[in-house]
């Protein structure tokens, strides 16, 4: 039996879904799951990772790691990676999951596939699935002398049933690992104004293009999405305007989103944003233009005002959703 | 200051994507190759810091079949970069072994102060270069970067993270940067530029001659895939208000996205 590695990510101890989807699959591969969470709150995190299938969780608590540093997390988790020696890690592809494991595959000579959508654990063979020219292709990315295979998933892609308390992890604890001449030092954390999930995690979206007119109009997004529960995006052009920051941008030279419901507004449809959002199990369009690209890959359409149709939504949500 | 700035050469953004008759690759059959855009940011900054620290000389590398590749790298030495490198190697080299043969050659060409790169090539969405790169060099990194201060203590980096946050980081040099939007406005190749590309050095280099092992292959990709067709849209009709009650009766009873 082979040893699948899930690194978990949490907020103040409790685990992000997409820790959930991983420990699930690696559980559902029939293989030994081992587990990793660091900073504080890592003990409280452990604890949930043995309800969601670990058999054993690794924690350094030391808030040295409640926040990113390449180099002090490359040394912790190799550190574990070379103790239990796994032959299968997965972990999500977020901000620093993506930052960090290209490194540690590079320290440990080994493969990695990231930012994939589908898993397929099968014995010893990993595959998995990953949109190319975000999701113009897909292709499949197989493993070669790869002691250890490295597979970073999205979020949102695997499903999730809730926490089985009758099942627990035994949790090994571990000091601080330290970094002889250290090179990186993280100064500061800036928070954004936003407490909302970030548009790659966010199960609805609602994002605006030049049909808004100008930037003030996005609140009308932000009234739609607030009842929704959903993170606002936006397309390249307004993104190109000044009116939102990068950060919002969804598209090939932007953020590549996979929400179960997409809400396009006033968004003609460009290449590269079709692109951005092919991901979206449900689009709905709307559009003053009818010949507008995006109803194309649209499974509803408005064709009308949205300054008139958004409103409406906005209201007709806020009724149906309190029942 | 030596600097170099790593590049890609990827489809332009505006290509359709066909996959080749035996599904292992794109079809890039009348492809238009450009400098990936994340790239550009890589560029404009390294020259924004040879401006700040003159004396410095920007060198541009970069991987793949050398014809094509030379292009991007005329590109880039246009906008004003010093001297260009190019790694002739197959298509379909991974990250790992990109990585591997970009740093023997920086390490051979005597290291640098900096390096910069995208911080992702949008062909492969793998954003894992910059880090591999980095730690075979034993240089630290920051991806992401928006915002850049170099100072002769080391440099200081911000870092994109999720939901508007940032990262800051001190860093030791030498060190690596991936370069995301926001960093700076690339400026475009002036024709004075272009015609001064033509002269500054574009050196080949064979991969065969960088010894890099076949076991540094450590993923491959096959089964490319074209994504599945969306049914046709169904369009709403009637005022307004009946468009919004049908679309939520829709989401709700059929499409199940509430």
């Amino acid at each position: 039996m082979s040893k699948v590695f899930v690194f978990a990510e949490h907020k103040s101890g409790s685990l992000k879904r997409g820790a959930m989807e991983l420990l699930q699959a690696a559980k559902k591969s029939g293989h030994a799951v081992i587990g990793m969470a660091v900073g504080s709150g890592a003990e409280v995190a452990a604890k949930e990772m043995g309800h969601h299938g670990a058999k054993e969780v690794h924690v350094i608590k030391d808030p040295g790691l409640n926040n990113y540093n390449p180099e002090l997390y490359a040394a912790a988790v190799t550190f574990v990676l070379e103790k239990t020696q796994p032959q299968i890690l997965l972990a999500s592809a977020s901000s620093l999951a993506k930052d960090l494991f290209p490194k540690i595959a590079a320290r440990m000579n080994t493969g990695i596939a990231s930012d994939c959508t589908e898993l397929n654990i099968s014995g010893d063979v990993v595959t998995a699935k990953k949109p190319l020219y975000s999701g113009k292709a897909f292709a499949s990315v197989c493993f070669e002398n790869s002691p250890l295979k490295i597979v970073l998933m999205r979020a949102n892609q695997l499903p999730v049933s809730s926490a089985d308390t009758t099942q627990t992890a035994q949790i090994v604890e571990h000091p601080m690992i330290a970094v002889a001449d250290l090179k990186t030092i993280l100064k500061e954390v800036v928070h954004g104004a936003s407490e909302k999930l970030d548009l790659t995690e966010a199960n609805i979206v609602v994002s605006g293009g030049r049909g808004l007119k100008e930037a003030g109009n996005f609140k009308l997004l932000n009234d739609l999405a607030d009842v929704l529960g959903a993170t606002v995006g936006a397309s390249r052009a307004v993104v190109d305007a000044g009116w939102v920051p990068h950060g919002m941008q969804v598209g090939q030279t932007g953020k590549t989103v996979a929400p179960t419901l997409y809400i396009a507004v006033g968004i003609s449809g460009a290449i590269q944003h079709l692109a951005g959002m092919s991901g979206s199990k449900v689009v709905v369009a709307i559009n003053n233009d009818p010949a507008a690209p995006i109803f194309q890959k649209a499974t509803y359409g408005i064709v009308g005002d949205l300054f008139d149709v958004v409103p409406k939504l906005t209201e007709e949500f806020k009724k149906a959703l309190k029942h | 200051m030596k600097i170099f700035v790593c590049i890609k050469q990827v489809p332009d953004t505006e290509t359709k994507m066909k996959i080749s008759p035996d599904a292992n690759s794109i079809d890039t059959t009348g492809v238009k190759w450009v400098i990936n855009p994340y790239d550009e940011y890589a560029i404009e900054e390294a020259l924004k810091c040879r401006e700040a620290n003159p004396g410095s000389q920007v060198y541009i590398l970069s991987a793949g079949p050398s014809k094509r590749v030379s292009e991007s790298l005329r590109t880039a030495l246009a906008m004003g970069a010093d001297e260009g490198l190019v790694i002739n190697a197959p298509e379909g080299l991974d990250c790992f072994s990109t990585a591997r043969a970009l740093a023997a050659v920086i390490t051979s060409e005597g290291g640098a102060s900096l390096v910069f790169t995208g911080k992702l090539a949008i062909d492969d969405n793998a954003s894992s270069v910059s880090q591999m790169l980095a730690e075979f060099l034993k240089a630290p990194h920051v991806t992401v970067v928006s915002k850049l201060s170099i100072s002769p203590e080391g440099v200081s980096a911000e870092r994109d993270i999720e939901g508007g946050s940032k990262e800051i980081f001190a860093l030791k040099t030498p060190a690596v940067i991936g370069a995301n939007k926001g960093l700076n406005t690339p400026r475009y190749a002036s024709l004075p530029g272009i015609m001064k590309a033509k002269k500054k050095v574009l050196k080949e280099i064979e991969f065969a001659s960088l010894n890099i092992s076949a076991s540094d292959q450590k993923v491959r990709l096959s089964q490319f895939s074209l994504p599945p067709e969306k049914p046709a849209v169904k369009m709403l009709s009637g005022d307004s208000t009946a468009q919004a009650s049908e679309l939520i009766k829709l989401l709700r009873d059929e499409a199940k996205a509430l």
